[in-house]
């Protein structure tokens, strides 16, 4: 980071900018890095989920804007820009608009929370897995806040169904939450990822001890997406679109942006949690034993770190969306069942294993 | 809450309109308003001759074209008091069970569909269309065929041996379908037990088909037609009533099918039936009919339709009529829906496989 800080410094001068301006520009390049790389995420999710779906049902998926549909969703996006911004008639005007930018901004905040490599942590707190939790949650309520402000009954059903269904799969995650807590002695992200570091690569990922509250924090974070077979709030046979109903353009898009990239960002917290976020699965990075000890090598790490962080992520990401692809939707009593009398017993008993090795196995070593 | 689903809803195939009363997810009350689909069939045959109106009776059920030019054919050639050749009774038998796995095929896809899981669509379409592939061949058409006309069928069958490969690999991804679905947990929660009918209930409301079968009921109008007399089947039966009874009846009626269509083709290859199945004595562009009445059932996918004709005398039916067996099962929506979730909904109503311009005509 230093080093990079410098060439910062140099670049500046070079251009006869005063010296500081790199205090007040560098900080805030990071974000704007996630800014850009958000939007660019979701655009090619978008496209990779079309793909995939389409070659799980035997289609090519979008082939005809750019090189192999490459460009189909930033076309899709282009006719969403110039779309009419729609306000039902008898809808809240005011939350109507704030709706989507309350789903957005916490998704933005979330992206900075996690580590994505050594260095590029944002807001490393010593609590950020807190932090990120109630950021997560935040979107369900502009979701909710958008359902109940378009003043139409599928949208209100919607999201009067967001809310039960995020309620109640918010203490599962909770729970296994506090499991990880517990083995690796910290809610700080990269302390969680750090404390899964081995010689040996992924012997003591954290999904080992917990295998159940992976599961349970898989299924719950696609249920808090609300993703198939968990989309009920906009089960488009039942309610047309849910909360999304009545919004168009840039309104609607913000939404499905939310969607996307929440959906990255989840991806990538189970990584952190249980895969040992960016640590490369060979225990050693590739780069330290080719080009071991030389500059190269040191800052070659970071981008290998960030690489097999987006390959796990992608690798989750691609078991999400082949669950959509392979199951029916659940009833909505059902639902809620679901959560309260399987996951959350079953987060309990996570958390209750990883305590007892935590406190026979852990405490010895 | 009074929520109005439809008539413009991605899931009502159509346009079906329902009024539900509902309290929270709860339905209290439903009524189904149908008629936007009226294209006055029945009325559009009062000014038609015999022949302009048989390509129309394709549009019907526009799954199931064959079967109802199968009902209004028949019912024409009993006013004229002929028989088809026997080539062309079968290759009509041969036919219509090809098309009724079709339809039961869109009917797994979009029942699925409306359950909320996008690929079997796909895949059920997939085999749907080597069927529609072999309809065009022979007909031109894929969906509106116009093949059978008074006294036979319109051209000799065509590439009868490419059918056998078709069926077999419908069959065999059919075992995929079961891999997938029968004992998914979710797709079980979402059937079994929902929207149970009993069987008096389905008698009373004059259900047929496989809906009506799924009740623990023999009632198949196959057995009663002359054209399957020679055919050995099974009638596919279920005990429950439920949506998954239902599920199970049509998977099992395209094995059935199956069957059928092995032994039709069986019977074409024989060499003593008659060579062409078209009957050249009749000259159906100036058909004049007697005076009379005349109707003619047929087992469609959906159930029991009927063509009712009463003729007299000149080259136009006086009136024909249509028993759709879909509009039946429309009526039953009240019944089954009470006390119900939304979610269900679809579950019920997709399971009843409704064919909405089947309904309206």
């Amino acid at each position: 980071m230093n080093y990079l800080y410098c060439a910062f410094i140099e670049l500046l001068a070079k251009y006869n900018f005063p010296e500081g301006l790199a205090l007040i520009i560098f900080p805030l390049l990071p974000f704007c890095i996630i800014a850009v790389g958000l939007l660019i995420m979701v655009l090619f999710l978008v496209l990779v989920e079309r793909k995939l779906l389409g070659y799980f049902t035997q289609r090519k998926g979008p082939n005809r804007v750019g090189y192999q549909g490459l460009l189909q969703t930033l076309a899709d996006a282009f006719k969403l820009l110039c779309k009419e911004n729609i306000t039902p008639s008898g809808a809240d005007k005011f939350l109507f608009t704030l709706a989507p930018i309350v789903a957005f901004i916490p998704v933005m905040l979330v992206w900075g929370i996690l580590p994505y490599n050594a260095e590029f942590d944002l807001m490393s707190t010593p609590v950020n897995l807190i932090f990120y939790l109630f950021l997560a949650f935040m979107p369900v309520f502009g979701i909710f806040l958008g359902g109940w402000a378009s003043n139409s009954k599928y949208s209100i059903i919607g999201s009067v169904r967001v809310i039960a269904q995020a309620i109640s799969y918010e203490l599962p995650i909770a729970f296994s939450l506090l499991s990880i807590a517990v083995l690796s002695s910290s809610l700080n992200l990269t302390q969680i990822t750090l404390a899964q570091s081995s010689v040996y690569g992924p012997v003591k990922w954290f999904v080992i001890p917990a295998f159940i509250g992976f599961i349970v924090v898989f299924i719950s974070v696609i249920a808090e997406l609300n993703r198939c077979p968990f989309d009920l709030p906009e089960a488009e046979s039942e309610l047309v679109a849910g909360y999304s109903t009545e919004y168009s353009g840039m309104r609607f898009a913000l939404f499905y942006i939310t969607e996307y990239s929440m959906m990255f960002a989840n991806a990538a917290f189970i990584v952190v949690l249980f895969f040992g976020g960016y640590l490369s699965p060979f225990g050693g990075y590739l780069s330290n034993i080719f080009l071991g000890g030389s500059l190269t090598a040191d800052i070659l790490v970071y981008f290998e770190q960030t690489f097999w962080f987006l390959l796990k992520t992608f690798i989750i990401l691609f078991l999400i969306i082949l669950v959509r692809a392979t199951y029916p939707r659940l009833q909505s009593q059902n639902l809620l069942k679901f959560s309260w009398n399987i996951l959350l017993p079953l987060s309990i008993l996570n958390l209750f294993i990883c305590m007892l090795i935590k406190a026979f196995i852990g405490g010895m070593a | 809450m009074k929520l109005n689903l439809g008539p413009q809803h991605p899931s009502t195939h159509g346009v079906l309109r329902l009024i539900l009363d509902v309290d929270g997810e709860k339905i209290l009350a439903c009524e189904p308003v149908i008629g936007y689909l009226h294209r006055g069939m029945e009325k559009m045959a009062e000014g038609m001759t015999y022949l302009q109106y048989l390509p129309t009776v394709d549009r019907v059920d526009y799954l199931s074209g064959f079967f109802n030019s199968f009902a209004y054919v028949t019912a024409v050639e009993k006013l004229l008091k002929i028989t088809p050749p026997k080539k062309a009774s079968i290759i009509r038998v041969l036919l219509m069970e090809l098309n009724r796995i079709a339809s039961h095929l869109l009917w797994l896809g979009t029942y699925l569909l409306d359950l909320g899981a996008v690929s079997p669509f796909f895949y059920t379409f997939r085999e749907r269309e080597l069927i529609l592939n072999y309809f065009e061949k022979i007909s031109g058409q894929r969906l509106m065929y116009n093949y059978f006309v008074f006294g036979g069928v319109r051209y000799e069958l065509e590439e009868i041996d490419t059918i056998i490969p078709i069926v077999k690999a419908i069959l065999e991804k059919l075992n995929d379908y079961e891999k997938l679905l029968t004992d998914n947990p979710i797709f079980l929660s979402r059937t079994k037990h929902l929207g149970i009918l009993t069987r008096e209930i389905a008698l009373e409301y004059s259900i047929t088909g496989p809906n009506l079968r799924a009740s623990n009921s023999h009632l198949d109008f196959r057995s009663n037609t002359s054209e399957y007399k020679d055919f050995e089947f099974k009638i596919a039966k279920a005990d429950e009533g439920d949506c998954f009874a239902r599920y199970i009846v049509r998977l099992e009626e395209i094995r059935e099918s199956s069957k059928i269509i092995y032994q039709a083709i069986d019977y074409l290859k024989r060499e003593e039936i008659q060579k062409s199945p078209v009957n050249i004595d009749l000259k159906p562009m100036n058909l004049y009919v007697e005076p009379g009445e005349a109707f003619a059932d047929v087992e469609t996918p959906r159930g029991l339709t009927t063509c009712c004709i009463k003729a007299d005398g000149t080259d136009k039916p006086y009136r024909v009529k249509w028993r759709t067996s879909s509009f039946y099962a429309v009526q039953l929506l009240p019944k089954l829906l009470i006390g119900h979730t939304i979610s269900d909904v679809m579950a019920v109503y997709g399971s009843l496989d409704v064919m909405l311009p089947e309904v309206d005509r």
